[in-house]
């Protein structure tokens, strides 16, 4: 279950692999890594999962011994028997000792091999300590590894003894490899990858270890191990040569030997877990992808080889392999459990996996006694037993063991396998660890899954960011996955588009449509057309191509871009998308080098770069003609509640400032913008702010059946020039209505208003609406309310979310057409129907800003900084955007905030850096591997100072013919991304449930495709993931869990709605905080760090009673005070004394002159800069009421509405794809 | 008894009556062999400065069916306090408070000389007058300019406590709020979208909110400032909207290229009716349009916005090309009426060298009393000074203007009311008097007539309805009451009531009387006004043919001659100038549209059916007044003939005013005579005319265009298109050396009319 596959994990890796394949040296982290876990895991895998498995599966009962020796000597026979397995074994026994010496042998090799490996040592060294300091928070995990340490000496044996297996079946592996080298590199990279996390693991398990300061020792030795099975395959072609095992383990081990006592007790420790069980959560799982990494399945069979070959005792070794696997990502409590499983069941299975590894089958031979270990035990008896032990030995481990003991219960039981590894690994752990709690919950439920033992995001986002934050992001390479969006990282244009402009679901795509069907994973791409930049990074070249406009293709009419191919000296061209020829005029000719690139390749953009702006000629331009300048016009409603509630006078206070900051494009001109008033109830007020007026003048128009706009001159004016008129106006506004009694608005009219104005100044523009209530007033586009909540949760419960009339849709249109984006800020006491309102804006590129019960005192803030976003960003007006992909692909659909009047073309009335069109793309013919399949995405648009452009975004991805490669090369947040905007619209379609039922199931077909085609064969009752979307399931529950498909009774049709419209044009990076909020511990903040602290996972076990913790989504911030935050705390934080003193009713933090507050107010301020949206900061009271909303953000808990924990869901997504497997 | 024409000069002063007949046919068979029909020409509110009013109600008689006035006719039986009256002959006692009356303390309705009286009649609260101006703003800067300064400057005319509104109109139309501060508010209408009056009130706010039930009392007076935001006192927005009017601003929508500016007079109009239809119904009220050129859009357009499309000509409209006229002419006839039934009465100003619209608007002005006024520009004195004008005031200090009027005309047995004439519109009441027959306005005996002035005159059309062979009663007269209900100027409510009586005559045996009582100015402007009553809906030949049959049927009746000898026709002195006033009605532009574009004839046709006999027959012919060294000024003939070198010649039309100076004048003119010492005779010869055109000026509603030309000059076709053409090209010659001006026209002169009418009229044929 557990079992991650790393071999996605090695995918990403791979990816920086290849970067390394020139050398090692490139990346450090990776090419260390890589190297690790490449050996390391493709034995461990097998073993480690088994390893995890057993510890987790409560091995620990399982004679750990055993199942070590077993491993061990599976693992031996595979690779190290040379190594020494003999001195393995001691170490064994010795665990980390031995293993140290072992590593200290074999480590040289290595060293001398990958050269660069200093280099990587030291990032080792510095991920370790991270990790350490991960770990050792972990630390009290440590002591449930402690006990494993304990097993280690058994382990250590185990490993040693798996250590010298593995490396023959490197040996195998090697074989393999070779074949792939080539491509083997990525493979073993891939594996590498594995490694990374598995690195990660080893942090983690380094903690657990370094917990077990024994333990450590025995690390060591398991890292040995790990270095040997790593070595085979990362050094693949030099470990081929044999010697590799064994030096290969070698550098690790030097390194980690290498390394300042400190550092190698990280690294040993970590290595140690690879290498045994508690190894295995690190260095294991190197070891695990290293091998799915050779044979992509491999990895797998391993990981079920191994351990079921391993036999219970076998196992063991079999099962560090595993573990490490699992131990990388979350998974590793999964392997183990797997293990577990797999080893009774899928331990033949697996076997053949190993078929590679001759060995291993043999080991599965055995496994079936593993199996016996059982589920939990065998797997675990490698590894498990040390925990058991461990646990056993020290109450302490409780995390581990507890972890275990449930996974034997469920079915899940080998899941707990992997859990002791995640429990390892996860710096949260510690905490839980620590925390009593932990245990508890073990006990209570003894079947429950140990949370900490399932993959968990906070792990996989700090792994990324050790790993890739870092090092710049070039995108030159075809296929490779950008870091995270939880990441900081930069981007380097070499001829792609960067990731803040695109991000795929996949960057492997399938070659033909059957592998497409097959895998169920989604192509698509999330596209953020103007998206702002880093201040580090050049925003897109303007070039100009003269009067004759952009130089195109002459058939399929893409843009000059870096995929078309200059032939014939340089005299035509051959375009990437549609293969045609076509002529270069005279003014563009250049001549050709010797490589076929032009001369002036690396001075044009066009040709050089993935993303770049063209300047348009007239006849991209309406009507012929070159636009105008674009117009904003202020909207407000002035009826009796807009009034009361503060809105109307705010709303003209801040625009008499506001008004100076209009975008532009150099700051140092004047806006070109130009602004118009309107008030609005049940008729509409224009103004009239000519400069050559003394006093505004204001006309009624009552005729709202038929809008028209009663003044040309004098409305749209510029904001210098008529300031004064202006200035009195926006004073006047709010007196004028002080005394309404006016309740009736209305709402269609409102955008005719401002349409039928920006008709009659022939421009596109903006309109800001304000506005307070359901439009009851007779005129167009009048509402009833049509709130009902008995709807809910029938069939048709999606009429709510249609429109209730189709005035809005054809408004739209006309909206659309002439470019006019619609704002709407929304200020509702009640139902207000934001379904329908809500329809021009999403139909023209326009936001919804809604302010439940506005109060003026409160939500002030939040209100004004949105809007004054909302005013000053960047957009560009009147847009067309087309994705031309090359030939065999197509973009069939389309989410967003858009219009489209044919099947191709996007339009937008308006667009502006916040806003993310998602396509999705379908096979209409096969890709070829060579080419790769090519999108380029054209927006054409009017900038904010009416100058006519071309925005062209460029991405190439890879093609391949193996499955594997897809699930190496995917991205889950933006697979997520893409689920949640196509699950959202299919509500104006379907039923909820429905809904929801299609996106379990189609889940459960990627993963149970993936452990189909792409895993090693393995026990049925065991789960394995994706590296790369081990984090579906915990993502996917969220967002089962959100207000939309599954509304609580508090949540009002409005609220789903609104958020239904949010989701469709969020970015990857919203939309994953949205649905996995991000939660910051500040108890132990450090104020001296730049960094936000490392978050927790979202779940009430988490919290402890004496913190204080900041939550975000995007759309919510909060702070929550445990009942027992130190006195300190409060004080540094609120100024106040004690709990009870704190008003939850705050809406900001009091600005007290302590390091503390200034930091926490500084991490507050950055959280909100993040994010497009103002978040009003909530003060939340452990135990006060307001904990209940809170506490809705916890997602991977149970939610009130009904939703499933995580763990929960874990096991119901299993059932699935073993329903589909079976 | 003097002379008829003295009587005829008595009874106009006195009642402001003119009748065709002085003596009426006793039958309905004689009456029709009269030709003229038995009718008159009324001025209800003549002004009267010997008249003092009466301060109260007028006793009427009791039948229900009667209802008329006691007057100087009927029969008063003092002692037993009771009065018969004489339409009905219903015997009524006089209400207490005659108590006093008797043979030596009658009250004034009962003297002979108080046949007409004025009665001031208590009725609900006193409403102020409303003005509402209707601004069009497609104008050129000059004439907005020109214009928004006529406005500012009548403001300072108006009655202090007088209602003023704003509506200014062009692409859109903006009803300008009065009443708020700060910011200057108007509500804005589209001037293409038809609107239903309760629309319009609604979208200014003007209707009870129907939701405020509970809330009734305390939004009440709220509700009150509300309908009056658009409507205040002059005293008390005087200051805002001069300013206002000051900040007007032209239409700011473009105009391209061959268009014409987007008018939406229509609506603009519209939406002016509609706002005092909801807020002040039945009160005196007028709507004073000022226009610059044609509605181009909406409902009521009158032509395009293309200019390439010229607006409809006579031509056009005679071919039925002019493809909006008859949807316009609807909808602003229904808006007319909507305006009359309310008694608001709507005044149009339209200044443009094109035509307006006038042709379709006319019947707002023509139904509703209102003034009709055509300029060039808004920036020329003849405006500046008419609009001044409509706020003249008289010898006691009132304006010359009422409103609401009705007027009500009650006859004794032997006679009918077949229709009225004028500005005014059927109030469509049965009643004992009415006839089944109609001329003009008929089929009732009640009309309205939104505003009034002291000049405007209706013609009313009697039939006798008494058999041939019933006796006619010995003695015995027929007698006509008129009675005219109208809110005064000064916001009182006065009833005048006019009781006239002529003689029967059996026209058998007293056919001399009958035609020695004929009024033949009179009959001439009470033919006219039917020939262009009939005008407004008949081809115009068919119409000359209907007033020559009449003309000839008449000289039939009357003329003395021998059959078939043309040279022995006479007629009587009374019937001598009778053809000649057909003569120059026939080629006047009430009847001839050759010249004339159709807002032209409508102008001059909307000023012919309101003005009194005078007025009237100067129009129909023109006068001509000649200067020279050889004697006083003197009138001469309107013939070609009076045009001679040493004379300077004035002529009035009524509408206009033209100064010709003979051939040789113009040169000493020219040569600066009048400016040497020794021709000061010269300089005053040349003066004289110019004083006499200043006298007309001053009288005149509305202003004349003043013409000064001369021999040769081309505005001299002002002179030699209205002159008798007695030499022309065709026979300069044959008159030899006769002095005078030869008319370049192929017109028939009057004394080739003559002879054919002799000859027709002799015709045995005939």
């Amino acid at each position: 279950m557990n079992v991650n596959q790393q071999p996605h994990m090695a995918s990403p890796y791979g990816q920086p692999q290849p970067g390394y394949g020139g050398g090692h040296v490139p990346a450090g982290y990776p090419a260390q890594y890589a190297p690790y876990n490449g050996p390391g895991s493709a034995h461990q895998q097998g073993p480690p999962q088994g390893m995890r498995g057993p510890p987790t599966s409560g091995a620990p009962p399982v004679t750990p011994a055993q199942n070590y020796s077993q491993f061990g000597q599976g693992d031996t026979q595979n690779g190290p028997p040379p190594m020494g397995a003999p001195p393995q074994r001691p170490s064994v026994s010795q665990p980390y000792t031995p293993g140290a010496v072992n590593l200290s042998g074999p480590q040289p090799p290595y060293n001398q091999q990958f050269g660069a490996l200093p280099n990587s040592m030291q990032q080792m060294t510095n991920q370790m300590a991270s990790m350490q300091v991960g770990s050792t928070a972990p630390s009290p995990a440590g002591p449930g590894y402690a006990p494993p340490s304990v097993s280690h000496s058994p382990v250590s044996a185990a490993y040693t003894h798996s250590a010298p297996p593995t490396f023959p079946p490197t040996s195998a592996a090697p074989t393999h490899p070779p074949p792939t080298e080539g491509v083997a590199q990525p493979p073993p990279q891939s594996y590498y990858g594995a490694p990374h996390s598995a690195q990660q693991s080893f942090p983690n398990a380094a903690p657990a270890y370094s917990a077990a300061g024994p333990t450590h020792p025995q690390a060591p030795p398991p890292v040995s191990q790990q270095s040997f099975p790593q070595a085979p395959p990362v050094s693949q072609p030099p470990f081929s040569t044999g010697p590799p095992p064994g030096p290969i383990p070698g550098p690790r081990t030097h390194s980690y030997g290498g390394p300042p006592p400190g550092a190698q007790a990280s690294f040993q420790r970590p290595p140690l877990p690879a290498s045994h069980p508690a190894a295995f959560p690190g260095g294991p799982t190197s070891h695990p992808a290293a091998f799915p990494g050779g044979p992509t399945s491999h990895p797998s069979a391993f990981p079920g080889g191994p351990p079921p070959t391993s036999a219970p005792s076998q196992m063991p070794g079999v099962i560090p392999p595993q573990p490490p696997v699992s131990q990388p990502t979350s998974y590793h409590s999964g392997p183990p459990p797997t293990a577990a499983g797999f080893t009774p069941q899928g331990g033949p299975p697996q076997r053949p996996p190993l078929s590679g590894m001759q060995a291993p089958p043999h080991m599965t031979s055995q496994g079936p006694p593993m199996v016996q270990a059982n589920h939990v035990p065998p797997s675990q008896p490698g590894m498990p037993p040390v925990p058991p032990n461990a646990s056993m030995s020290g109450p302490p481990p409780q995390p581990g063991l507890q972890a275990y003991p449930p996974q034997q219960n469920g079915a899940f039981g080998q899941v707990r396998g992997p859990q002791p590894g995640y429990a390892g690994p996860y710096a949260g752990q510690q905490n839980y660890g620590a925390p009593s709690a932990a245990p508890a919950p073990a006990p209570s439920a003894p079947k429950r899954l140990d949370p900490d033992s399932i993959p968990g995001p906070i792990q996989v986002i700090e792994d990324d960011k050790a790993n890739k934050g870092s090092e710049p992001f070039t995108t030159g390479v075809r296929g490779q996955a950008p870091p995270l969006v939880t990441t900081n990282f930069q981007v380097k244009d070499q001829g792609n588009s960067s990731p803040r402009y695109i991000r795929c679901t996949a960057y492997n795509v399938p070659c033909n449509s059957d592998m497409a069907k097959q895998s169920q994973v989604p192509l698509a791409a999330v596209i953020k057309p103007l998206a702002t930049l880093p201040p580090d990074e050049t925003p897109p070249y303007l070039v100009d191509h003269g009067e004759s406009g952009p130089i195109r293709c002459n058939r399929c009419k893409a843009y000059m871009c870096p995929y078309m191919q200059f032939i014939e000296g340089g005299r035509r061209f051959q375009c990437g998308f549609c293969s045609c020829v076509t002529e270069v005029p005279p003014h563009y000719f250049q001549h050709l080098d010797h490589t076929g690139k032009r001369v002036d390749c690396y001075e044009r953009p066009e040709l050089s770069m993935g993303s770049y702006e063209f300047l348009a000629t007239v006849d991209y331009c309406k009507n012929n003609k070159f636009p105008q300048p674009p117009a904003f016009i202020f909207l407000i409603d002035v009826s009796y509640n807009a009034v009361k509630s503060g809105m109307v006078g705010m709303v003209c206070q801040e625009l008499k400032t506001l008004l100076d900051y209009l975008p532009r494009e150099n700051p140092d001109m004047e806006s070109n913008i130009r602004v118009g008033f309107v008030t609005y109830n049940k008729v509409l007020h224009f103004y009239n702010v000519k400069a050559s007026l003394a006093q505004p003048q204001m006309m009624v128009v009552s005729d709202v059946a038929d809008m028209f706009v009663p003044l040309l001159d004098g409305f749209l004016v510029n904001v210098q020039e008529s300031r004064v008129v202006i200035e009195s106006l926006l004073d006047q506004i709010p007196e004028m209505f002080a005394d309404t009694r006016e309740t009736d608005t209305v709402f269609g009219p409102v955008i005719q208003a401002g349409l039928e104005a920006l008709k009659a100044a022939d421009c596109a523009g903006k309109l800001f609406i304000f506005h307070s209530s359901l439009p009851i007033a007779e005129a167009p586009g009048k509402l009833k309310n049509r709130e009902d909540k008995k709807l809910v949760g029938t069939d048709k419960e999606k009429s709510l979310f249609q429109p209730q009339v189709g005035f809005y849709n054809t408004l739209a249109k006309e909206c659309v057409a002439q470019g006019c984006c619609v704002d709407l800020f929304l200020f509702p006491n009640q139902y207000v129907d934001v379904a329908t309102l809500g329809v021009v804006p999403t139909s023209t590129g326009g936001s919804i800003y809604k302010y439940t019960y506005f109060q003026a005192p409160t939500d002030q803030e939040r209100f004004l900084n949105d809007l004054r976003r909302d005013v000053q960003k960047q957009m560009g007006f009147d847009a067309v955007m087309r994705v031309r992909t090359s030939t065999g692909i197509r973009a069939t659909d389309f989410f967003g905030s858009f219009y489209m009047s044919n099947t191709t073309d996007v339009e937008l009335a308006g667009l502006d850096c916040d806003k993310t069109v998602t396509v999705e793309f379908r096979h209409d013919d096969k890709l070829s591997e060579e080419t790769g399949a090519l999108m380029q995405c054209a927006v054409l648009y009017t900038s904010c100072s009416g100058q006519r452009r071309l925005l062209i975004h460029n991405m190439a991805v890879n093609c391949c013919s193996q499955l594997a490669d897809l699930y190496r090369n995917c991205e889950t947040d933006t697979i997520i991304n893409f689920f949640a905007k196509y699950a959202y619209r299919s509500l104006l379609s379907s039923p909820t449930k429905n809904v929801r039922d299609s996106l379990v199931n189609q889940c459960a077909q990627i993963l149970a495709c993936y452990r189909k085609h792409c895993a090693s064969p393995s026990s049925a009752g065991q789960l394995i993931l994706p590296e790369c979307m081990k984090l579906l399931p915990v993502y996917l529950n969220c967002m089962l869990k959100s207000d939309v498909l599954q509304p609580g009774a508090d949540v009002s049709l409005d609220d789903r709605a609104y958020l239904r419209q949010l989701i469709s044009t969020m970015d990857v990076a919203e939309s994953h905080v949205f649905f996995y909020p991000r939660l910051l511990p500040l108890q132990k903040l450090d104020v001296e760090s730049t960094t936000l602290p490392v978050a927790v996972r979202d779940s009430e076990e988490r919290l402890s009673r004496g913190g204080v913790y900041l939550l975000e989504n995007g759309m919510n911030l909060f702070l929550w005070v445990g009942a027992n935050a130190q006195q300190e705390l409060l004080q540094n934080i609120f100024g106040m004394p004690s709990f009870n003193h704190i008003d939850p009713s705050m809406t900001s933090l009091p600005a007290l002159d302590n390091p503390f507050s200034k930091r926490l107010r500084e991490i507050i301020e950055t959280i909100r800069t993040q994010r497009s949206r103002y978040m009003k900061l909530m003060v939340v009271k452990q135990e006060d009421k307001l904990e209940l909303i809170f506490k809705h953000f916890l997602v991977e808990d149970k939610s009130n509405n009904g939703g499933a924990s995580y763990v929960d869901f874990l096991c119901h997504m299993h059932k699935e794809i073993r329903q589909l497997l079976s | 008894m003097a002379t008829y024409q003295e009587f005829i000069q008595q009874n106009e002063d006195r009642d402001g009556i003119r009748c065709s007949w002085n003596l009426w046919p006793s039958s309905r068979l004689e009456a029709t062999r009269l030709v003229v029909p038995v009718s008159c020409l009324y001025t209800p509110l003549k002004e009267r400065p010997d008249l003092p009013p009466v301060q109260y109600e007028p006793v009427l008689c009791s039948r229900a069916s009667c209802k008329a006035v006691l007057n100087p006719l009927c029969q008063v039986d003092f002692r037993a306090k009771i009065w018969a009256c004489n339409f009905c002959f219903q015997r009524n006692a006089f209400p207490p408070s005659y108590a006093g009356i008797s043979d030596v303390n009658q009250p004034a309705e009962l003297m002979p000389q108080f046949s007409t009286i004025e009665y001031i009649v208590q009725r609900g609260p006193p409403t102020p007058l409303i003005f509402l101006y209707v601004v069009d703003t497609c104008l050129e800067e000059e004439d907005l300019q020109a214009l928004k300064e006529s406005l500012q400057m009548s403001l300072s005319l108006l009655p202090p406590n007088a209602l003023v509104g704003l509506i200014t109109f062009g692409r859109m139309i903006q009803v300008h709020e009065l009443s708020c501060e700060g910011i200057a508010k108007s509500y804005v209408f589209r001037g293409t979208k038809e609107l239903t009056p309760k629309q319009i009130q609604e979208m200014l706010g003007l209707m009870k909110p129907a939701t405020s039930g509970q809330q009734g009392k305390p939004l009440a007076p709220h509700d009150d400032s509300a309908s009056c935001r658009f409507l205040q006192p002059v005293e008390k927005v005087d200051m805002n909207l001069t300013d206002l009017l000051g900040e007007l601003q032209r239409d700011p929508w473009p105009v391209p290229q061959g268009k014409r500016p987007l008018r939406s007079t229509g609506i603009a109009l519209s939406i002016a009716v509609g706002l005092l239809e909801g807020t002040f119904p039945n009160t005196g009220a007028r709507i004073m349009l000022f226009t610059g050129g044609p509605p181009t859009q909406g409902p009521g357009m009158v032509v395009g916005d293309e200019l390439k499309t010229p607006i409809r000509s006579w031509h056009d409209i005679q071919k039925d090309n002019a493809r909006h006229l008859k949807k316009a002419t609807k909808y602003y006839e229904a808006l007319a009426n909507r305006a009359a039934v309310n008694g608001h009465g709507v005044d149009i100003y339209a200044c443009a060298l094109d035509q307006t619209g006038l042709l379709e608007m006319k019947c707002l002005a023509n139904l509703t009393g209102g003034h009709v006024v055509m300029g060039d520009s808004f920036n020329t004195s003849l405006f500046k000074q008419t609009f001044q004008r409509v706020f003249g005031k008289d010898y006691s200090g009132e304006f010359r203007m009422a409103f609401g009027g009705t007027l009500e005309v009650k006859t004794t047995r032997e006679l009918k009311v077949a229709g009225a004439i004028g500005p005014c519109v059927s109030l469509n009441t049965k009643g004992p008097c009415v006839s089944d027959n109609e001329m003009g306005v008929g089929g009732t005996c009640q009309w309205k007539i939104c505003s009034l002035t002291p000049a405007t005159t209706l013609a009313l059309y009697f039939e006798v309805v008494n058999q041939h062979n019933a006796p006619v009663p010995q003695g015995g007269r027929g007698a006509v009451q008129f009675v005219t209900q109208y809110q005064h100027s000064n916001t009182q409510r006065r009833i005048r009531v006019t009781t006239i009586a002529r003689n029967w005559a059996d026209a058998q045996s007293q056919i001399q009387h009958i035609e020695s009582s004929f009024d033949q100015e009179a009959s001439a402007v009470l033919m006219a006004r039917l020939g262009v009553f009939r005008a407004e809906s008949d081809e115009g030949p068919d119409v000359l043919r209907w007033l020559d049959r009449q003309l000839i049927r008449l000289c039939q009746k009357f003329g003395q001659f021998n059959k078939d000898d043309p040279n022995s026709f006479r007629l009587s002195e009374s019937l001598s100038l009778y053809p000649q006033f057909m003569f120059h009605l026939r080629r006047s532009p009430f009847l001839q549209v050759f010249n004339n574009s159709p807002d032209e004839s409508s102008y001059y046709r909307h000023h012919f059916v309101r003005q009194d006999l005078t007025q009237s027959l100067i129009m129909i012919q023109p006068i001509l007044y000649s200067y020279s060294f050889y004697g006083p000024p003197e009138p001469v003939l309107l013939d070609s003939s009076s045009i001679l070198p040493d004379r300077i010649l004035l002529m009035d039309t009524f509408f206009q005013l033209v100064i010709f100076h003979g051939e040789t004048i113009a040169q000493w003119r020219k040569a600066g005579y009048q400016e040497i010492p020794e021709y000061e005779n010269f300089k005053q010869l040349l003066q004289a005319p110019l004083d006499d055109a200043e006298e007309i000026l001053q009288t005149r509603f509305p202003m004349p265009r003043y013409v000064d030309t001369e021999h040769g000059g081309s505005q001299a076709r002002f002179l030699l298109s209205k002159v008798n053409p007695s030499q022309t090209h065709n026979n300069l010659y044959a008159w030899g050396q006769e002095s005078g001006a030869p008319i370049l026209t192929d017109d028939v002169s009057l004394q080739v009319f003559m002879d054919h009418l002799k000859k027709l009229a002799v015709s045995s044929s005939a």
